[in-house]
């Protein structure tokens, strides 16, 4: 761990100048992954700007659909009766991720700039393209089996570790950022990066812009929804696979869709076109399959997470089903639905 | 003398557990001292290769920075590898930290930064230069399983394989139903709570108090002295606490070698603490390819038994553990072969983890019965019970007790077993495919020497003490409840002082022998201070027990009385008046007696009953229902006996289920090391767990009929689950764990 200066910001723009005056500087917030990071001498910022102290700690309805503030905290909003009536996908995410220490202390907006667990990237002693770019990749040959299998690059195989951020892909969130430029509002599907050329970039987000808050539209899935997360073992574990679904439907047809895919790509990884496919179809098992047969097509497993493939195949079907039948999964009862 | 016994069987609470959760409990990091210099440890990037350079500059810069310690520096210690062996270590040439460039595992320690704060020698650590010239490291047990070898000298304390009965080759190709398999163990880290630590108390002239994460203070000692050339009377080590062990602490490790190193260069006190991922830089469970064959007739009764296997080792040990000797005791069988081999890869050397070999072995042994059990279309349990052994058939010997034929009743009557569906995927509940499976278990029953004291004062208040180490386990309150009932006082009145080489000498707190052990010699001492008290009294004028001897008397209620005549009686009080002393006080000690382990053979035993229900689909296996019922012979405390079978029937579906350390062979690192990433069961993965001890009185295993109970908890929990897998969905895993990816494969 290394040595740091520590400054806590009064105002968002005092936050904002802090960062932006220097290049080694970094928020902290909950500091859940970021202090582990730097024990771990992954990161290794030269200031800390606090920012528990901004007014950033509120939910509040906004455009038909709900504002949460950056600094709320994930048990907050997991636990939040507005958001469990309008957008209960959201809360089962939340509460299938971590525990409820970490989810009391881990905010809204550090949830979307979680890092990944590969174990390379978090091991200094070996070399890590996201964490040293340029310095190579073990885990494509090495020990992968929690890795990507859709939108890697031959940079990096690394995962995107959030449960949250699969559920708001789904949700078609804002991300609401201001910066030394100003404000800017990112739709959550561009938040989010593939590795590329550049695996040391999880996000679109630029030096110095703060998150201030995310925005869920006045939309309603609260029906037909499910979170439905598997692991290797029942609570407290990364997801293997996890798929977050969102229906709208008129009798047994699909009106709406909306599918999201955790532990398979560097971001919630969303696919259009099937998502298409499954509007105005009858919701079953076929047609799930289609679907989940468009996202896999372009899957690319390695050495040891082939079963990837096949388990998000089923995991998305099974999703579907729970969406669709109104049945969605428990978080507490781990039996699957 | 009677001694009726009042507390000894009961159910007590931990008389530690306060301590622990108000954090009144110190363990070994925790102690400090006036001018007390912190060390971290740096960790070798590489697994074999050389240190070229080290370049210590920039961290010694920075103020605050004491020293770093690396090959090139570091204070001379003894020459001979013989120094390095601790009281359990296996053959071969033990690790000796910072002792040259050559890099022998990954995770190695390079450097000690040791500074005036934690938090500047953290800091230090991360500006050590190394430079290294690397060679491909060799880690993949698979690839020189070819190399396998018999190891030329044995372990101390590891029986090898017994000789061959009858014609074991033969006797298979004759059998009607054969099957041969081939079963593997991951490699397990113990990961206890509380990771190693050592504070070396720097006291000036030459001496030295030590708090060390260590499983028996006394090897501490010993190591410390015979590598730093200490006396004993220099050297004390002090740890009444020990936050999980399950075998990683059972030999001294590198964080003591370093922090007395440094304690002594510096001459001054040093504390020195592992991270969570220097955890995984030592001892482990090791890798293990087995292979079973079994050839039995149509009723399913075994005529031929073989069991391989091969285990991966370090380069420079030879650890070894029983792996397949279970195999020639369990079932009655007239021909056996058994075989184990080791294998050398780029690791550290592996350690003595929770029922070392039994786990591993017992699961290959009893997946291959489940798997006859199918072959035969006998019941699992009453092919077991065809198959029983009256009498250790592997030594020759009989049993000092053996109940398990109870604990297979009791067990099975407790889960249900009755009410199952013989063929695979007849079960369901909903979506989930239900599964019930079942396995035995089996670890040694041993006794060591031991010592431990007594001390009772006029006030009827009782301290027993010896050396050895609480692991958590309950050691604290049996020895107290012994105490108790040995001179007739409530337990209230008696405390135990553990983990102080000051202490009358026990044996390291390991292989399930130390309530056998401490235990005995608590009652040999607290009978020594009864015979003592009672010639007080006696020689009380016109004593009420003048012409009583020792066997006619009962002591209770802090008095001494007449068996016959209660209300003849002398008080303790009175009695040390007697004798002119205000306290009386022995030490007791014990050994096994040979004449009885040399005829008879000693073993706990369980019947372990798993249900599982299945997500075959998705891949999601639950454990909700285990039943293990224990032939363990005398149980001294009902609660404390039950949190042991808990833990270890937890550690078991762990070991099921979920633990492997994996090793990227290309590296040869382990990459999953925290506890994020290497997983242990957590509360939403265990369920109903019920626990049955089975009377099984025993007067020939120890001095109290305890057989212990530290690791038979664990012991073929993983093969009932896996058969319970197998049940649930037809599919059998044959390598552990059994993870999503093999369930849907």
């Amino acid at each position: 761990m290394n040595r740091f200066a520590y400054t806590r910001a009064g105002t968002v723009q005092e936050a904002v100048q802090a960062l932006a005056a220097d290049p080694a500087a970094r928020f902290i917030a909950g500091g859940t992954n970021l202090v582990d990071l730097m024990k771990y001498n992954v990161e290794r910022p030269g200031r800390l700007v606090d920012i528990t102290r901004l007014p950033l700690d509120e939910i509040v309805q906004h455009e038909g659909g709900l504002r949460l503030g950056a600094l709320v905290p994930n048990a907050t909003v997991a636990y939040d009766p507005l958001v469990n009536e309008r957008y209960p996908l959201l809360a089962s995410a939340l509460l299938a991720g971590a525990s409820p220490q970490l989810r009391n202390a881990a905010t809204t907006g550090g949830n979307l700039l979680q890092r990944t667990r590969c174990y390379y990237f978090y091991d200094e002693g070996t070399p890590c393209n996201k964490r040293q770019p340029g310095s190579g990749c073990p885990a494509m040959t090495g020990v992968n089996r929690i890795h990507a299998i859709l939108g890697a690059s031959d940079q990096c195989i690394a995962t995107h570790p959030s449960d949250m951020c699969v559920a708001l892909a789904a949700l078609e969130a804002v991300v609401q950022v201001e910066g030394p430029d100003g404000r800017r509002a990112i739709p959550f599907a561009d938040f989010h990066r593939l590795p590329g050329d550049e695996p040391q970039n999880d996000t679109t987000l630029r030096h110095g812009e703060i998150v201030l808050s995310v925005d869920l539209p006045d939309e309603d899935f609260s029906k037909h929804y499910t979170y439905l997360k598997l692991r290797d073992r029942l609570s407290y574990a990364f997801a293997l696979v996890s798929v977050a679904a969102a229906l709208e439907m008129d009798g047994d047809t699909i009106r709406t869709a909306r599918l999201a895919l955790g532990g398979v790509a560097h971001k919630p990884w969303r696919n259009a076109e099937a998502e298409d496919r499954l509007v105005g179809r009858p919701a079953n098992p076929e047609t799930f399959r289609e679907a989940a047969d468009v996202i896999l097509a372009e899957a690319r497993p390695y050495t040891h997470n082939a079963f990837k493939v096949e388990l998000a195949r089923r995991a998305i079907v099974r999703g579907l089903s729970q969406a669709a039948a109104g049945t969605p999964q428990s978080q507490t009862d781990k039996r699957i639905a | 003398m009677a001694t009726p016994s009042r507390v000894v069987g009961t159910a007590q609470s931990r008389l530690d557990g306060p301590a622990k959760v108000t954090g009144a409990a110190k363990y070994a990091a925790e102690f400090t001292a006036p001018d007390l210099a912190h060390g971290v440890v740096v960790s070798s990037a590489i697994a074999k290769g050389r240190i070229t350079a080290i370049d210590t500059s920039a961290a010694e810069a920075v103020p605050g920075v004491i020293k770093v310690f690396t090959h090139e520096n570091r204070p001379r210690t003894a020459w001979l590898d013989y120094n390095y062996r601790d009281q359990v270590a296996p053959p071969g040439s033990p690790f000796r930290a910072l002792n040259g460039p050559e890099i022998v595992y990954g995770g190695q320690p390079v450097a000690l930064v040791v500074a005036e704060s934690f938090e500047l020698a953290r800091y230090g650590a991360t500006l050590v230069r190394i430079a290294y010239a690397e060679d491909v490291p060799n880690t993949d047990l698979e690839k020189n399983r070819e190399a396998a070898y018999v190891p030329p000298k044995k372990r101390s304390g590891i029986k090898p394989p017994p000789d061959p009965r009858g014609d074991a080759a033969g006797a298979f190709e004759a059998a009607p139903i054969r099957l041969r398999q081939e079963y593997k163990q991951a490699i397990e880290h113990h990961n206890p709570m509380e990771p190693h630590a050592s504070t070396v108390v720097y006291e000036g002239e030459g001496k030295l108090t030590i708090h060390d994460k260590i499983q028996g203070v006394n090897n501490t000692q010993g190591y410390v002295c015979s590598v730093f050339g200490l006396k004993p009377d220099d050297v004390r080590v002090i740890t009444p606490y020990v936050g999980g062990g399950f075998g990683s602490g059972l030999r001294p490790q590198y964080q003591l070698y370093l922090a007395v190193s440094a304690a002594l260069d510096l001459k001054r006190s040093v504390r020195v603490v592992l991270t969570r991922d220097q955890m995984f830089t030592f001892g482990y469970r090791p890798e293990t390819y087995q292979t079973v064959a079994l050839g039995a007739d149509e009723d399913g009764r075994l005529q031929a038994l073989t069991h391989d296997a091969v285990a991966g080792t370090s380069t420079f040990e030879d650890y070894q553990e029983a792996v397949v000797n279970w195999s020639g005791l369990l079932y009655h069988c007239p021909n056996v072969t058994l075989d184990y081999k080791l294998a050398k890869i780029d690791t550290y050397t592996p350690a003595d983890m929770r029922a070392p070999g039994a786990v591993t072995g017992i699961f290959a042994l009893e997946s291959a019965m489940d798997e006859l059990a199918y072959a035969t279309g006998i019941d699992p349990l009453e092919l077991r019970l065809r198959n029983y052994a009256e009498r250790d058939e592997g030594e020759g010997k009989d049993f000092t007790s053996k109940a398990l034929r109870a604990a297979y009743q009791q067990g099975a009557a407790r889960f249900g077993w009755s009410r199952r569906k013989a063929e695979p995927r007849a079960m369901r509940d909903g979506r989930e495919l239900v599964g019930w499976g079942m396995a035995t278990g089996v670890w040694e029953a041993m006794m060591m020497q031991s010592s431990a004291s007594a001390t009772l004062t006029p006030d009827g208040r009782l301290d027993v003490a010896c050396s050895t180490a609480d692991l958590g386990t309950g050691t604290y309150t049996i020895l107290a409840q012994i105490g108790a009932d040995a001179l007739g006082l409530p337990l209230d009145h008696v405390t135990t002082r553990l983990g102080d080489t000051a202490l009358p000498e026990a044996p390291l707190a390991g292989g399930s022998w130390t309530a056998a052990s401490s235990g005995a010699a608590v009652q040999a001492a607290c009978r020594k201070v009864a015979e003592t008290l009672f010639g007080y009294a006696r020689g009380l004028p016109e004593s009420p027990l003048a012409n009583a001897d020792l066997a006619h008397v009962t002591f209770a209620e802090g008095e001494i009385r007449l068996q016959a005549d209660p209300s003849r009686k002398v008080s303790i009080a009175e009695a040390m008046r007697a004798g002119g002393v205000d306290r009386v006080e022995a030490t007791g000690s014990v050994k096994p007696d040979m004449l009885t382990t040399t005829r008879y053979a000693a073993y706990t035993h369980s019947a372990v009953f798993a249900e599982v229900k299945v997500d075959e689909e998705l891949g999601v296996v639950r454990v909700t229902r285990v039943v293990s019922a224990i032939a363990a012979g005398r149980i001294l405390n009902l609660k404390t006996a039950r949190s042991q079978i808990l833990g270890g029937v937890v550690m078991g579906i762990g070991a099921a289920l979920e633990e492997e350390s994996m090793l990227d062979h290309s590296l040869g690192l382990f990459m999953n090391h925290n506890l994020g990433e290497y997983h242990v069961p957590v509360n939403a993965d265990i369920h109903d767990i019920e626990v049955i001890f089975v009377d099984e009185p025993d007067d020939k295993v120890s001095p109290l009929g305890v057989k212990g109970l530290g690791e038979i908890g664990i012991v073929g929990t993983a093969a009932a689950v896996a058969n319970a897998v197998y049940h649930a969905t037809g599919k059998r895993i044959r390598d552990l764990p059994i993870t999503i990816d093999k369930i849907i494969g």
